[in-house]
């Protein structure tokens, strides 16, 4: 390899705080070529993004960095604001993980690009605009002409990530660095979003640093690799060499805690009870068409006129004792309505919910509360779901206090303190508040407080998807234990489809409202037969080189069409489609093409 | 492990001893209010202010009505002024009024109205305006409407019309006073309140107390208002200010308490009369009044940056 485009040397941040010093990045040393791409694997708190925003002097001010940051050469630590602007937006660029926030939400798209590339190197107007439409043609931006007029929040996420990319290469840079750009978007986009990249670095030339979490999205993307935890390297090498021969242990922890969509049952964690051995026939959960829809204004004056926006439209299942039914599907497809509902905290629109041969149609108010008793919810972002004024004792006791008043204040906390010991949190931390822990361990409270009932079905929405690997594979592990001790029901829903297969006996496709495809997993993991299901699965990343290197990445989906269409949910059945957004459409029915087995109606492929 | 609370209960009376207390949110914002020196001396003084209001009187050798006919407005001894017609001696420190009562005496018990409606008439529109905020936001739909509209109706009553047409009425009456004053403050509590629990009512926690069979009422009292209470805290010690100038100006108007009991805002406007010959009369109520807006106002604005220090 020839001369580096930046060098990195005994590279320090430090951030100055109320109570002390933290060494965010320790003395680390890093160097990427012409046309490479590195991928920067960590976990949070590990520095990853605080290096390069040092890097490019982009710390916030209690931030100072130390070392030596070379450029083809040039030093760039403690360059003045001018300088560096030169480099910066031009030659070395960034994306971010949320492309919201990172655009200016009162510029157009085309204006916001064209005034990177006309700061940067003065190009007439016309000019400007000509190469803003290449670099969008790049990306693989449909319509790319009349996007340039339309403002960031018209765009869904996936497409405001692609104007990302084309702003941070429209000046041509030789290095991009994208913090976590897919983290907080859908497989499928995820994948386009993945594909585009690749192009860019084989078409451009250019240089990619890749950080990350996801150790799949670094397998797929990544010539070397460098694995960080707390503000140092611990493991770097060829993709190949750290994925198929860590040597340190670290590296090898992440690696196992990595959930394989390709390898449900490992060694070393907890395995899902099977069916078979849970024995019970009993069906605890009947869903009988359920429909949930939304009224959307549409415009009006005084009074105004709605739309049904159909989050759930038309599900049915069953779920018997002990058994966990995964729900997947993309954001905005209704799986967390649709739980929602079952659990009577937002009211349905048709359809029947049967608890143990009750119709729960028409339970009102303290009837409702009381079967709260039976049925509980473990929420997706663990501190937004506690009290911040309350300790976690009182959080955990909560639902103990409202629905079994009669127990005494001692028996109360005994309990609390049983279940805090269960799920692993210190019982002497009852007195504590939720901004003092970690995530994964506010979600050990939150489990614990659904958990304290000994409900006899727990809905997981997406409970370990904001955590670290490290931690969701504990999170999932306690789960599973919990569950072959109490032997609770559960529905879980989540977009992470490796999850899931870990978990979960049965698993539900949900594509707008609807169910596409219904399996025990194993089927529908290596048998599926709904086209969304197989795009789904194969958008997947799995942390092994070889393989996503061999992988056909396009997946042939587009965008995810507006649920207010009703067109919509007829993407995989055109031949059906009357060609009107607001006529009322065919229906796909569900087929059993096996025992147990459902498909969705769907045009041949 | 079907009963812990049993098994496991000697282990567990054994482990409360080593009980770690957390820090709340709200120990922090303490701390952090403590660490502010703008805040801490205002509340130090504003402390000193109070207590010299509620005790002094008792020990004073003057009452507030007591008038003393050959000392009419004349100076404190130590007025470095040479033009006075004549000098109190005694304990005056502050001089005469006009009638020839002890001004110090006279500004505590000014001290004493002018805090009592503030804080009062503040708690008044504090309870009003939570309870009412709260319960329109959680609950929301047609409710809150109705609710709202009601406060703008009630917004668009001219203030001083309607505590004259009161006081016309009733007689002057003290404790209209407070209800004239904490009948308007709690409209704009109201809306704060209400504001807040909007985007409270959207967490997580609320639907997970809702899933942990918490009732609506039960779920206001233990999640939502403790969640509002920072910003309200800030609002209501930026309202006593806001009252007590309230009641100075009614009673500077002639509207408020009634001789010979007194407020600052009647000092003042009994000063201001005497501005050239005695200034006295003026100052010391002013100063003590400005004094004591200044902080109250400064203690809302620590309490602020305690409370949220991220909104720095």
């Amino acid at each position: 390899m020839s001369e580096p485009i930046l060098q990195i040397r005994d590279f320090n941040v430090l951030f100055e705080t109320h109570d002390h010093e933290v060494h965010a990045v320790k003395n680390l040393n890093f160097d990427i070529g012409e046309g490479e791409c590195v991928g920067i694997v960590g976990e949070s708190g590990s520095g990853k993004s605080q290096l390069f925003l040092g890097a490019l002097g982009l710390l916030t001010s209690n931030g100072r960095a130390t070392g030596s940051v070379k450029y083809r050469g040039k030093e760039l630590l403690g360059l003045p604001q001018r300088a560096l602007n030169k480099v910066r937006g031009s030659k070395i660029t960034m994306i971010f993980q949320d492309p919201l926030t990172a655009l200016t939400p009162h510029m157009t798209i085309g204006a916001q690009m064209m005034e990177a590339l006309r700061t940067h190197q003065h190009v007439p107007h016309a000019e400007a605009h000509k190469r803003c439409l290449e670099i969008l043609d790049l990306v693989r931006m449909p319509e790319a002409q009349n996007r340039m007029g339309q403002y960031p929040h018209e765009l869904s996420g996936g497409m405001r990530q692609r104007i990302m990319i084309a702003m941070a290469t429209v000046c041509g840079p030789d290095l991009l660095i994208a913090d976590e750009p897919t983290t907080a978007l859908d497989v499928t986009v995820q994948a386009q979003i993945l594909e585009i990249m690749r192009d860019l670095k084989k078409e451009l030339k250019t240089a990619i640093v890749l950080i990350s979490h996801d150790m799949g999205v670094i397998a797929g993307m990544a010539d070397k690799v460098q694995v960080m935890r707390l503000g140092e390297v611990v493991e770097s090498g060829s993709t190949d060499k750290v994925f198929y021969a860590p040597e340190h242990d670290y590296t090898k922890a992440l690696l196992d805690a990595m959930p394989r969509i390709d390898r449900p049952m490992r060694a070393g964690h907890a395995i899902l009870q099977p069916l078979s051995t849970i024995g019970a026939e009993q069906r605890l959960l009947d869903v009988e068409d359920l429909k949930v829809y939304f009224p959307i204004k549409t415009g009006g004056f005084l009074v105004s006129r709605t739309k049904p926006l159909r989050a759930v439209d038309g599900v049915s299942f069953s779920l018997r004792q002990g058994e966990t039914l995964g729900i997947v599907g993309e954001s905005g497809c209704g799986k967390s309505t649709l739980a929602r509902a079952v659990m009577k905290l937002i009211d349905k629109t048709d359809g029947a919910v049967v608890w143990c041969g009750r119709d729960l149609g028409d339970l009102q108010g303290p009837q409702v509360r009381a079967l709260r008793k039976e049925f509980q919810i473990v929420f997706q972002d663990p501190l937004a779901s506690l009290d911040p004024r309350m300790t976690i004792g009182q959080s955990i006791a909560e639902p103990l206090v409202s629905l079994h008043p009669e127990m005494s204040r001692a028996e109360v906390q005994d309990e609390v303190r049983a279940m805090m010991k269960r799920v692993g949190l210190e019982p002497g931390w009852i007195n504590r508040y939720p901004h003092e822990f970690s995530g994964g361990q506010n979600q050990r409270v939150g489990i614990a407080r659904a958990m304290i009932l000994k409900p006899k079905l727990i809905v997981c929405d997406e409970a370990v998807s904001a955590l670290d690997v490290s931690i969701q594979s504990q999170i999932v592990d306690l789960i599973l234990n919990l569950q072959a001790e109490f032997g609770m029901s559960m529905i879980f829903i989540s977009h992470d489809l490796s999850v899931v297969r870990q978990v979960a006996h049965r698993v539900m496709v949900l594509y707008l409202g609807r169910i596409v495809e219904l399996a025990d997993r194993n089927s529908i993991y290596e048998d599926p037969r709904h086209p969304y299901t197989r795009a789904l699965i194969a958008a997947v990343p799995v942390p092994d080189p070889k393989a996503e290197r061999g992988k056909n990445h396009t997946s042939g989906l587009g965008e995810l069409p507006s649920p207010l269409d009703s067109r919509a949910q007829l993407s995989f059945l055109k031949s059906r489609m009357i060609d009107n957004p607001d006529a009322e459409q065919y229906r796909p029915k569900l087929m059993e093409i096996a025992p147990g087995h459902y498909v969705a109606e769907h045009d041949p492929a | 492990m079907s009963a812990p609370g049993v098994t496991d209960r000697n282990t567990i009376t054994i482990e409360r001893a080593f009980d770690i207390e957390g820090r709340s949110l709200w120990t922090d914002a303490r701390r952090r209010l403590v660490k502010n020196k703008a805040a801490l001396t205002s509340i130090i003084v504003l402390s000193i202010i109070a207590l010299m209001a509620i005790a002094v009187p008792f020990v004073w050798p003057y009452g507030y009505a007591d008038i003393d006919y050959g000392n009419i407005a004349c100076a404190p001894d130590w007025w470095p002024g040479v033009d006075v017609t004549c000098r109190a001696g005694g304990y005056h420190i502050f001089g005469m009024d006009q009638n020839g009562r002890d001004l110090f005496i006279r500004v505590l018990y000014g001290a004493r109205v002018s805090l009592a409606v503030g804080v009062v008439a503040t708690l008044v529109s504090l309870l009003i305006g939570v309870t009412y905020g709260a319960v329109a936001g959680f609950v929301g739909g047609r409710l809150d409407e109705l609710m709202m509209r009601f406060v703008d109706v009630l917004y668009s009553l001219p203030f001083i019309f309607f505590v004259i047409i009161l006081m016309v009425v009733f007689n002057q009456n003290f404790f209209l006073l407070f209800v004239a004053i904490g009948a308007v403050e709690w409209l704009t509590m109201a809306r704060i309140v209400r504001g807040q629990t909007l985007s409270i009512k959207q967490k997580e926690f609320i639907e997970a107390a809702r899933a942990a069979g918490v009732g609506t009422f039960a779920n206001i009292r233990h999640h939502v208002i403790p969640n509002v209470l920072g910003p309200v805290v800030v609002y209501v010690t930026l309202t006593i200010p806001t009252v007590i100038l309230a009641e100075s100006f009614l009673s500077f108007l002639g509207l408020g308490v009634q001789d010979p009991l007194t407020s600052w805002g009647v000092l003042i406007a009994d000063g201001k009369d005497h501005m050239e010959t005695a200034p006295w009369m003026l100052i010391f109520p002013a100063l003590f009044m400005a004094v004591t807006l200044f902080c109250f106002n400064f203690i809302g604005d620590g309490l602020r940056d305690a409370l949220d220090p991220k909104d720095r």
